[in-house]
């Protein structure tokens, strides 16, 4: 009698257990810090899955697929969030995503989404960012940046998806003039930081006049501080995409809940997040629409390598930039 | 084989395990080697020649500047000594804005000058990086330094100064002699340190002509996932670095000064009015460069520093938890070590325990990684981890402090001790101990200190919901919260001198008196 009392309760335990499934979910870090959309997204989507949704943290972005790879087959995740599309084909051939199955996912992007292995979940335009009480006729263009004697401060795009950014920036816009063009720019260039806060935080210390980052940035200056002197510039020749992606391992012992989850991505309950928390443009616009200053730059012309095309360009791109910048 | 073989082996077998072993494990993992290209020597070319002369520029600077701080009492001499620590122990991103508030296109240097109509200075490029290295590692070399100045027995001054030797009589006899000990160990713990720095480098060297052997790792790892290239580049830095050791062990030699009776140092060859204006010069402009970036990062955090998240305070406590475990580490690691190499004499076991600081923290963190994955989940083991790893890490400055004091006291007590049968547990506490005390507490301090601001693999290993406060301030930089990050690094800075201060303490008051 007591045997099958315990034997029942036992199974009401594993039974309660199976009900809450984890969903692991590889991101970047600051994605899941307690300013990041990772809170939110948490709550938003346990909210409605009947399971628990765990955000781990690896490193930045670069790190996040070399995390993979090291882990292979017997890693614990099931979704992987926040590979920058310009690393995409790196993450495509180590074989350890599923196609995503969506067929027309609704985005609000510039571009065609053609990619049947990552959504996007955010993107932006990379741009350089001044403050507008010390530079006075910001360049409109890559040739008035070169022209100027304007100081900038640029991330390296070894160790930088906003360095490789720029880089593959540089390279649409110049092809095969791109290594003259670095070598022109290099007397603007202050220095080569290892990622995007350093430079940014020089920026904001006064070290250059202008700084890569993203046209949103001077949203969170004016949201979060109030603050209006920071400005974006939207470049005659366009400017280079950032678009983050997130993909489904193949080996997820929970194939249903990461599909479920990468349908969540792209409603409200993980969109509405995404501007004010990681500060870039949400893949599809919430209802509410976009935050204030979200739309006070926008670039003409929208540039973009996808997966193969950018991992072909980019070795070529290095060297060139490698061999201007080191004269 | 003795109980001294045995723990010290035991050690050195660990500290192999962290070094050669994760780059085997990176190299097991690996699914074939690739050869170095162009860039990859270039980088080599360039990790060597700064990390030579960042080296040689510390110890050039800090002799006369340790020579100056033994040779003179003054108020805040103890405060000195104790931010001697400061500038290395800091994450280096937060060194590096100190240093840019000073010596930055808009730093105080340059206000300076424009104000009197002077063009600006400029940091950035290879002086850049040789700046920052010296800033970082002229204090720890001054202070490696003084603590062979401060084991010079007091009767050995005072039988020169009853002999009437000046001061060129005393450097000949005293000072050479130990110097001649305790350089080679420095050079080569400031030369490794250089040599696999890497954010400070690129940042500071004004682009990609200041790349290191450990960008080039990173970029293998990160950009290419090429693990074979990776552990290439790490073998050649850590090759590199067992080679500085040999030749810097090698032209070490044993002082054989002597034992004294522990009285305090009164230099009385040190008292005319050129040498006191000279030892004054080198203090104060020591003082000036090496507090002034401190203290700006200090101003830079104080206007948050009371409304800081939570989460600040949180990592704080789990960072003082990491630096305490950590000293224990070290200590159990370092005391067999020190041991070891002194009864055996040889060079090797003080080689193979400095050589940590050639290994790439990326390799350490990634074969780890790659070895405990399939025995564990590595998040649930983040925080010891990062302890032990940073115990390892700072393992060649504990036997930089204690190998020389430990075959002093041998070489002046050994005999006795041995005559009286004391071994063991009872040498340990009554022999050593005691005489310990100075190098001891610099080792405690230094080790809690180290690894409080240590991001090494603490990224690789990040357990979301408990960063250390080195990741929380970067954590914050990266969600533009700049002045957040300024005052944790104001906590950072105050809570490793703290530490510092606690342990050096017992060190200090024997300086003093």
């Amino acid at each position: 009698m007591k045997a099958t009392i315990i034997a029942a309760g036992l199974a009401t335990l594993a039974s309660a257990a199976s009900a809450q499934d984890t969903l692991t979910v590889y991101t970047y870090d600051s994605f899941v810090t307690e300013w990041g959309p990772g809170p939110i997204i948490k709550e938003n989507f346990e909210a409605q899955c009947d399971c628990t949704l765990d955000l781990v943290a690896v490193g930045d972005g670069a790190e996040l697929l070399s995390r993979l790879q090291l882990e292979g087959d017997r890693t614990e995740a099931d979704i992987v969030l926040g590979i920058d599309e310009n690393l995409s084909a790196a993450a495509r051939d180590s074989a350890m995503f599923a196609l995503h199955g969506v067929d027309s996912p609704d985005l609000s992007m510039p571009v065609e989404w053609a990619n049947d292995m990552f959504l996007p979940f955010d993107w932006g335009y990379f741009a350089f960012v001044y403050d507008k009480t010390r530079v006075e006729n910001p360049p409109q263009s890559f040739e008035e940046l070169a022209d100027s004697d304007l100081k900038i401060v640029i991330q390296d795009p070894r160790s930088s998806t906003p360095g490789l950014g720029l880089l593959l920036w540089v390279k649409a816009v110049y092809g095969e003039e791109a290594g003259a063009y670095w070598e022109r720019l290099a007397d603007n260039i202050v220095t080569v930081t290892k990622g995007w806060s350093e430079a940014y935080g020089m920026f904001l210390e006064g070290e250059a006049d202008m700084v890569l980052s993203y046209t949103t940035s001077p949203a969170y200056h004016l949201l979060a501080e109030g603050d209006d002197t920071k400005a974006a510039i939207a470049f005659e020749e366009g400017n280079y995409m950032q678009i983050e992606v997130a993909g489904k391992v193949a080996t997820t012992d929970v194939p249903e809940l990461a599909d479920q989850f990468l349908d969540f991505m792209l409603t409200d309950g993980f969109q509405s997040a995404i501007p004010e928390t990681n500060w870039m443009y949400p893949a599809h616009t919430p209802q509410e629409g976009l935050p204030e200053g979200f739309e006070s730059v926008v670039p003409e012309k929208a540039l973009i390598y996808f997966g193969t095309e950018a991992r072909d360009i980019r070795e070529v791109a290095l060297e060139e930039w490698r061999a201007a910048l080191s004269q | 084989m003795t109980r001294t073989t045995a723990t010290g082996s035991i050690a050195l077998a660990v500290v192999l395990l962290f070094t050669l072993g994760t780059l085997a494990a990176v190299f097991w993992r690996a699914e074939g080697l690739s050869g170095f290209g162009t860039a990859d020597w270039a980088a080599l070319r360039f990790s060597v020649v700064q990390a030579t002369l960042s080296a040689t520029l510390s110890i050039l600077f800090a002799v006369p500047l340790a020579r100056a701080i033994a040779r003179r009492r003054f108020r805040g001499r103890g405060l000195l000594i104790l931010l001697l620590g400061a500038p290395f122990i800091l994450p280096t991103i937060v060194a590096v804005f100190g240093l840019i508030s000073v010596f930055g296109r808009s730093g105080i240097v340059s206000d300076l000058l424009r104000l009197v109509g002077l063009e600006p200075i400029s940091i950035y490029g290879f002086h850049g990086v040789v700046l920052a290295h010296v800033f970082f590692n002229l204090p720890l070399a001054t202070r490696l330094v003084l603590q062979g100045w401060l084991a010079i027995p007091s009767e050995r001054f005072r039988l020169a100064a009853s002999l009437g030797f000046g001061p060129r009589d005393i450097a000949r006899t005293l000072e050479r002699p130990m110097l001649r000990e305790v350089l080679p160990g420095t050079f080569l713990v400031i030369f490794l340190l250089c040599l696999t720095s890497f954010a400070v480098a690129l940042a500071l060297g004004g682009g990609p002509k200041a790349t290191t052997i450990e960008l080039a790792i990173y970029q293998a790892f990160n950009l290419e996932f090429d693990l074979g290239k990776a552990a290439l580049l790490a073998l050649v830095q850590f090759a590199l670095g067992l080679a500085v050791a040999l030749v810097a062990l090698k032209v070490a030699l044993p002082s054989g000064i002597g034992a004294g009776l522990d009285r305090s140092v009164t230099r009385w060859d040190a008292q005319t009015q050129m040498l006191r204006a000279v030892d004054a010069a080198l203090i104060s402009a020591a003082t000036v460069f090496l507090v002034l970036p401190m203290a700006m990062i200090a101003l830079d955090g104080v206007p948050r520093l009371f409304s800081l998240p939570a989460s600040i305070w949180w990592a704080t406590l789990r960072s003082l938890g990491v630096a305490l475990a950590s000293v224990l580490v070290t200590l159990a690691l370092g005391f067999p070590i020190a041991a070891l190499a002194v009864k055996r004499r040889g060079r090797l076991v003080e080689g193979i325990g400095s050589i940590t600081l050639a290994a790439s923290p990326l390799v350490i963190g990634t074969g780890l990684f790659v070895i405990l994955f399939p025995l564990t989940d590595p998040f649930a083991l983040a925080l010891p981890v990062t302890a032990l790893v940073n115990a390892v890490m700072s393992l060649p400055f504990a036997l930089r402090a204690l190998v020389p004091a430990l075959g002093q006291i041998e070489a002046d007590y050994g005999r006795l001790a041995d005559g009286l049968g004391m071994t063991g547990m009872a040498r340990f506490r009554h022999l050593w101990l005691p005489r310990l005390r100075r190098p001891l507490g610099f080792t405690m301090g230094l080790s809690a200190a180290l690894s409080m601001g240590d991001l090494g693999v603490i990224a690789l290993f990040a357990a979301p919901d408990a960063p250390t406060l080195p990741l929380q301030i970067y954590r914050l930089m990266a969600a533009y919260r700049m002045p957040d990050a300024a005052g944790g690094a104001l906590i950072l800075l105050a809570s490793s001198l703290a530490l510092f201060w606690l342990f050096d303490r017992g060190g200090r008051a024997d300086a003093d008196a």
